[in-house]
Order: structure tokens, then sequence, then C-alpha cells
């Protein structure tokens, strides 16, 4: 049996296999009401991310309960953050319990997004963690009068160093509260000290997945709950001008049909009724072809209105470097990056209960604070009244649709005032989920001689509201309150690394994008870095170096230069200067990328192996290795996990992913018309990760995919002397650029 | 009108009483039994994520009505084997953590399983064949093929 454990008393019910049950033990510590307080206070625990009480709890029985605004999204972060909070506890990995993502229990530490959850939100934990330790051997220190220097803490107590008996937490704090601020100078234990962090713990979560008991947001269920389903329109913007539901209601067990605007669904006591009964109902659409011609989509962006030019990164002055008539030889090339969908392997669900003017809902959104705040604004209630607990769901990779289900859900428990669960079908997902927008890019350099004396670069990206909320699709098709949409923060990944004496970034931000655009995974700095490290391989080809020592010799950056020298060495990197383009009907090569995220963190070098097959145009990648930097790294077999899938899923991206649209809607609605890559196609990854246990650690659930589109770029060149400027590097372009060479 | 069902889910003897027995045997799974194992992914049997065995042959039960389950012996996720006594494919799953989100896992074990009843010592290659129409999106198809080789010769 599965428990879900839930704080707020009153509320739930239990349904089958999954049972929810309240204010369970671990967390009774941090539920009960200060003195000070009125019991009758619905919410007792304190979500403030300066105090301690915030994020830990510990029980009576000495467990500790850890609340992560951050979450885990199946990357495996549930399980590094016990491995944080148990170190820096000292406490056994299995008195730790994380729990996520629940607006009324945890702090809001911002979306799970831009690879942030173990280097920011992690360290905001390790860092309530350390106080909450000195708080404790402090008081140990009080009760067995001696000074706090002779003890320490071991296994869940305050013990001391000279051995003898110690203080087990529970006896310290057990189910009180620390009352007390984080700390930011409370002193973190030495790394050289870590016995969990560090380690290949295996992840908490997977015996339950691969025995079917772990509870996805898919297998949520409340006591009386109803299933519905929403009928979308075959055109994005199109209006509903009625309904007949005539024979939708002759489905037995059909209970409503709920009709708001253009948002239509259909409502019913089985999921197959619910199914049914949207199949049956009989709408009359207007119609809407507002979108531009998708053969003509890089046009359509170019000519788009600009809002405004952004410099993004500057250095001298790259006009006179690229002036007529110099010895520098100037050269230009234009990049384009399809539309990409999350793809997410479960379609996104949500479960909305609307009891007493309170809403509550289950979902997997990556933001259920922002949600929070949404479904307040859409819905005009209150978000104290609202509470959103998150749920795994498939893997989202950025913004896709959970939030849309959690907005189907609330609006229709809200009408109906029954609990509502909204399952969204693969047409709705991959139809009306928002995009990783269209991305185009323009490169300009000089080079002179060896070097490169001038670098301009131009992204044409689509402009960023002040929020970071993606608009709510109930909210668009019922006509309520909403927000604009924020594609992510896509101009990042732009500016490049190396110390070129001219340098011109810009952002050229666009009042428009085709479809509506959220962020995927690595949003921006894969489209960016894809231009950027194809074009220095481009310059590194007419400077007549070789790509791997041409990157090393214009970087100043010791972390950097390292990790390419064990790069260098994992992939027995052969210097080149000059493309192989071999011309039997198999064609091989290999290329390099290199990134330092956002110029700040993470250090990614790779280097991909292709063959190209000259008849049919097909790429395929045969192995990558990659150098990987982040820092401390916390659990390294959760680290090369990630690594891999950032490789093969940006394989599949790079090679044939594309989102297709005709005049009024998305037509890529399912794994026929958006395939992804399959386990032949899939390619050998080999690793080196550097491990700096004194550093702070950086993320690494997006860096590596920034640099696998333009080492496959640079390696089909290798290849073949073809340079493929335009993902996905689909044959009929391969075939395309081979007949031009 | 109601219609019963007679099957065996895991087996154990089941009747099932449904107003359309030709709903997706999935849903049947999933709400009227609880057993949630196996996961609705695309509904087009295009993905794998929902795959059961029905009389021991791997079907894609999003796209398999319930009535042609009837008399017929169905094994899930969760009839495979448990956390303490895990069929040998799901110990494997754990030892090479061939999970992310692991919404794709059931497809990938239960394809498997009927694979290695067939394939005793398959090659990688035959692995990468035998699971080429299960989408995985984490991009875990490495250790899921790991998993897969070394479950199979665990089961000799």
């Amino acid at each position: 049996m599965t428990r879900i454990e839930f704080s707020r008393r009153g509320f739930l019910a239990t349904s089958g296999a999954i049972v929810v049950s309240f204010a369970a033990a671990p967390a009774a510590a941090a539920m009960r009401p200060p003195a000070a307080r009125p019991a009758a206070e619905a919410h007792f625990k304190t979500v403030a991310l300066d105090q301690v009480d915030g994020f830990v709890a510990v029980d009576a029985a000495g467990n500790v309960t850890i609340f992560s605004g951050k979450v885990d999204l199946g990357t495996g972060v549930r399980t590094a953050i016990t491995q944080i909070a148990a170190e820096e506890l000292s406490v056994p990995l299995d008195r730790v319990r994380v729990v996520q993502g629940d607006t009324a229990l945890t702090p809001d530490q911002g979306i799970t997004w831009g690879s942030l959850t173990i280097q920011v939100g992690g360290m905001q934990i390790r860092q309530a963690c350390a106080t909450a330790r000195e708080l404790l051997v402090g008081r140990a220190a009080e009760r067995l009068a001696v000074a706090r220097e002779e003890l320490t803490t071991r296994n869940g107590a305050v013990v001391r160093r000279s051995g003898g008996k110690g203080v087990p937490y529970a006896k310290l704090i057990g189910d009180r509260r620390f009352e007390t601020k984080v700390d930011a100078a409370a002193p973190l234990k030495d790394p050289a000290s870590y016995t969990v962090v560090g380690r290949p713990v295996r992840r908490l979560d997977i015996p339950g997945k691969v025995t079917g008991t772990f509870v996805y947001v898919q297998d949520f269920k409340l006591r009386g709950m109803l299933h519905g389903r929403v009928l979308r329109p075959p055109a994005l913007k199109a209006t509903l001008q009625s309904v007949d539901d005539g024979k939708a209601r002759r489905v037995p067990g059909y209970v409503a049909t709920v009709r708001k605007g253009s948002f239509l669904a259909a409502v019913a006591t089985s999921e197959w009724a619910a199914i049914k009964g949207m199949m049956a109902l009989e709408p009359t659409w207007s119609s809407w072809a507002g979108l531009p011609e998708s053969g003509k989509l890089w046009e359509h962006v170019r000519g788009s209105r600009v809002a405004r030019d952004e410099a993004l990164q500057t250095a001298g002055d790259t006009a006179a470097a690229m002036r007529e008539g110099g010895t520098a030889k100037v050269m230009s090339a234009t990049y384009d990056f399809a539309i990409h969908t999350h793809g997410s392997i479960g379609p996104s669900c949500a479960v909305a209960d609307f009891t007493g003017g309170r809403l509550t809902v289950w979902t997997a959104s990556q933001a259920t604070h922002l949600l929070r705040q949404q479904l307040a604004n859409m819905l005009s209630l209150k978000a104290d009244d609202i509470r959103c607990v998150y749920l795994e769901g498939a893997g989202c990779y950025g913004r896709n649709a959970h939030e849309d289900a959690a907005a189907d859900a609330a609006l229709l428990a809200v009408e109906l005032g029954r609990p509502v669960r909204v399952q969204w079908s693969r047409a709705d997902e991959h139809g009306w989920d928002p995009k990783g927008p269209p991305t185009l890019i323009d490169m300009r350099a000089a080079v002179d001689g060896g070097d490169v004396v001038g670098w301009e670069s131009m992204a044409f990206i689509p402009d960023r509201p002040k929020g970071f909320a993606v608009t709510l699709v109930a909210a668009e098709l019922a006509g309520l309150p909403k927000d604009e949409a924020f594609p992510g923060n896509v101009h990042q990944g732009l500016a490049i690394p190396y110390a070129f004496p001219n340098i011109k970034a810009t952002a050229r931000w666009l009042a428009e994008t085709p479809l509506k655009p959220s962020w995927i995974r690595t949003p921006g700095r894969m489209q960016n870095t894809f231009a950027n490290e194809s074009f220095i391989d481009e310059c590194a080809t007419v400077a007549g170096v070789d790509p791997l020592d041409f990157r090393r010799r214009n970087l100043k950056d010791a972390r950097g230069l390292e990790m390419l020298e064990r790069l260098a060495k994992l992939a027995d990197w052969k210097p080149r200067t000059a493309a192989r383009a071999g011309d039997g009907d198999v064609a091989r090569g290999r290329g390099v990328a290199y990134t330092k995220y956002e110029l700040v963190r993470t250090y990614v070098g790779i280097v991909a192996d292709v063959a190209v097959d000259r008849k049919t145009g097909k790429i395929r990648v045969e192995r990558c290795f990659v150098a990987h930097d982040c820092g401390q790294i916390i659990n390294p077999d959760g680290l090369r996990n990630q690594i891999e899938g950032n490789v093969v899923q940006t394989v599949s991206r790079t090679l044939i992913e594309e989102v297709t649209f005709d005049r009024s809607a998305v037509t890529s609605i399912d794994w026929a018309t958006y395939p992804i890559l399959t386990f032949p196609d899939v390619p050998d990854v080999v690793i080196d990760l550097i491990d700096r246990p004194a550093e702070k650690p950086w993320g690494a659930g997006e860096p590596t995919a920034a640099v696998v589109p333009a080492a496959i770029a640079n390696a089909v060149f290798d290849a073949t002397g073809v340079r493929l400027r335009s993902v996905p590097f689909r044959p009929e372009k391969v075939l395309a650029g081979l007949r031009a060479a | 009108m109601t219609t019963t069902v007679n099957l065996r889910v895991n087996g154990k003897p089941t009747k099932l009483t449904v107003d359309d027995p030709d709903m997706p045997l999935l849903l049947a799974l999933r709400n009227d039994l609880d057993l949630h194992g196996a996961r609705f992914g695309c509904g087009l049997a295009q993905c794998g994520a929902c795959t059961v065995h029905v009389d021991g042959e791997a079907v894609r039960s999003c796209s398999f009505p319930l009535s042609a389950a009837a008399g017929k012996s169905v094994t899930t996720l969760e009839g495979l084997g448990t956390e303490r006594k895990p069929h040998p494919l799901q110990k494997a799953f754990i030892d090479e953590q061939a999970a992310q989100c692991g919404y794709c896992i059931n497809g990938m074990i239960m394809q498997a399983a009927a694979f290695l009843k067939k394939t005793k010592r398959p090659t990688e290659e035959q692995i990468k064949t035998a699971l080429a129409d299960n989408l995985c999106r984490c991009g875990t198809h490495l250790r899921i093929v790991r998993a897969v080789k070394r479950a199979s010769e665990a089961m000799g």
C-alpha cells in the first residue's frame, strides 16, 4: 500500500490502494502550533525561506523531514537532497524524508528549472541543516555542561568527541520547533569528512517505479472524484459557437458538459465515459488560420516585429575589426533551430478539489507556488485559499502542460463543486503544450591569420514578459484573466567564453512567435551554443587550426582548460586542421564543442563520433565523450544518469525533432508525426566526471545538452565537409548539403 | 446496461462489471483494479508505457479492449514481482539504476520479460531491436539495455 501524507486536517479521503492520511509522524513537529497562536489556524508550519523550521523538522523518534520547494522531476534530486540533509545533520539516510513542492508546507524556492535545484535549492537546505546542527550542538553543550568544541554530531545525536554517551536529537528538539533563522554563517561540514555526499547512493524512488507501487500524479485518486476531458478547438484560436451534447449525455456515467467561453469539457464518473462523452460532443467552432506558413518560418521569424535589441556582451569595436579592406577574412553564417515540444511520455494530469471555498490541486507542476498564483488570478480566488501539492509526473524537461492540466481540473472542480481529475490525451500534449520557440541566429566573424579578431552574433528570440508564468490554456479558452507567456531565459548562452578582442552579442527580442513559447531543457543555451560552437569550428577551419586547440588557445580559464585536457585524453583526440571528408558510402567524423554554462558555472566538453550514410543522408551518432565539471558532486551515479539522458535526448532533438503546423494548429500530434530517437539509434556515452568536493556544487540537469548539437554538426563537417546549420539534421538536409558540396 | 467480464489478473480470478466492455484494458486495470504499474502514455499503441502480458504475450493495453481479455490471463508489473520479491528484471533495473522519471519503465520491463522468455541470451543489438518500439524521453536507454542484459544473465 502506498501512503501519501498530508498535513491539513479534515480534508482528504481514501480510494482504492492509495491512502491519503493526515499529519503523519515525521511532519508532526512542523504542524504543532506555537503556543502563541490559536490552534485553529490553518497553516501551522512556517514556509519562510529564512527560517530553519521552513525546511527542517525533527520528530520525537528522531526522524527528519526536509521541506523542499524544489521538486524531483525524475532527475533524482529527491535522493540528492536527502543525501545533502543526512550529511549535514549527521543522520542516517533512512531517517530522512523529503516533502516536495507543497505550497502549504514547503518554502517557495523558485521554479524547479535552470539546473538550480542542487546549486541553489540544495544549498538553502544545506545551510538550514547546518544552522539546525549548530543549535542542537549548543543545546547539548548546555545540557551536558561542556564546551561545544568538545562535541560533534553522529548518527542523529550530539556526542562527545572523546566518546561516551551522547544526546539524541529527539531529546533536544523532537516534535518542537527550532524557532531560529537560517544562519548564513553557520559552519558547514568539511567536505573531506563526507560519508554520504559524493557517494553513488541508490535512488529512493526506483524500487517503487519498477514494481508499480510508486504514485505518480496520474495515479492519484480522491473518493467521489469525477473524470474530465477537455475538447479543444481544431484551430488554436477558434472560438466555440455552439455545442450539442445530446449524444454525450446518453453515455452511461456522463455527468455534465462544462462550457465557459471556448473551454468545453465532458465530465463523467469514469475515465472511459469521459473520453466517450467528449468524443460524442458536437461543437461548432469558428475558423481561424492565423499561423504563418510553416515553409516560410524563418522569413517570418526574421521579419517579426522587434521589441528591442539588447547587448548581451560587448568588447572592443567589432565594426572596426570587420571593416572591409583590412587583412582579416570576414565570414558570416546563419543558424536556425526548429520548434521543439517537451514530449513527456505521460501526458499531463491533475486532480483538483474545491471545498468550502478552498481549492486544492495535486499536480506535477515544476512550480507549485507560481501555479497557485496563476490559479488565483484565473479563478479570482485568494492565493491563500489555494494549495498546490506536488506529485511526480512523467519527466517534463521544462514547462510542459502540467500547469495547464491543473488549470483544467481547477476550473472544473470550481464549476462542479466536486473533485475532478483531468488527464490530457497524447494529441492534447503534443498539440497544446507550449513549445521551445524557433530560434534564428546570425553570426559574423573576422579571422586574421590564426586568430579571431572580431565576433558578432544576433539571436532572434521571443521577448520576455515580467513574470515567469506561461499562459494557462484554460484561461485562454475560457476568457479568464491570464498571464503572458515567458519563453525562458533564451538569451543565455549567446555570450561566449573566448577572449576575442572584439565581441558583440545581441539579443533581438521579438514581439511575437508563432506558437506559445516556454522553456524546454537548456532553453536558449542549446540553440545559442549550437550557433557559437559551430561557428567557432568554422573559424578554426579558416584559421587552419585544430578545433580543440583553437578553443584552448582562446580560453583564459584554468578550469575550462583542465576540462578540455581531460576531454582530449578521454576521447583520444587527434589534432587535425581540415575535414577528413572521406568518400566511402559511410563517412565518419568527430566534432568537439565546449561550454561554460551561462559563463558562470558548470563546464562541459564533448566529442561526438558520427557516421553519415552518403546515400540516405542519415546521420548516426555512434559515441559521445563527455568531460564534466560541476564542482562538488552530490551523487556521481545520479550525475552520470543526467549526463547520459542529456546526450541521448539532445541527439534526438538535433537529428530528428521538429514541431510541424498548418495555418491553424500543430500537426505533429503524436509519436508518428513527432518521432524521437529509439533504441537502435542511441549512442554510447563515455563520461569523465571531474569532482571538486571543496567547491560549490553547480547544476547538471541541462549543461551537457548545450554542447551536443554543435558537436554533431562539427563531426558531420569532419566526415563530409558539409556544414549543417539547421536543426534538425534530417536526411534531406544532409543530402542537399552533400549535393551542394 | 452493464456487462461482466471474467479474466485472471496476476493469477487471481477477477470479475469486472463495466458499462462498456470495449473500454481499454488499461483503464480497467488502473481504475477498476487499482493496478497502476501499466501507464497511460499515448492511447495509440505507439509508446509502450501501457504494456502488460495477455496469456504471456506483451500487448499494449491502451489499445486492447477489455472484452478481448475475457477468459485470458493478464499479468501486470505488479504481478511480475514486488520490492521484496522482485523479478530478475526488476532487480536488474534497480541494480543498474535504470530509470529517470520512470514513466516508461513499466513498458521496458514488460516488453523485455516477454522477449527474454523467447530469447535467452540476447546480444545488446537484439535487446535494442526488441525494445525499438518502446519510447523513453529521459534518455535512459543505455541503462535499460544494461539492465536487460544483466537480467538475462541472472535468469541463465
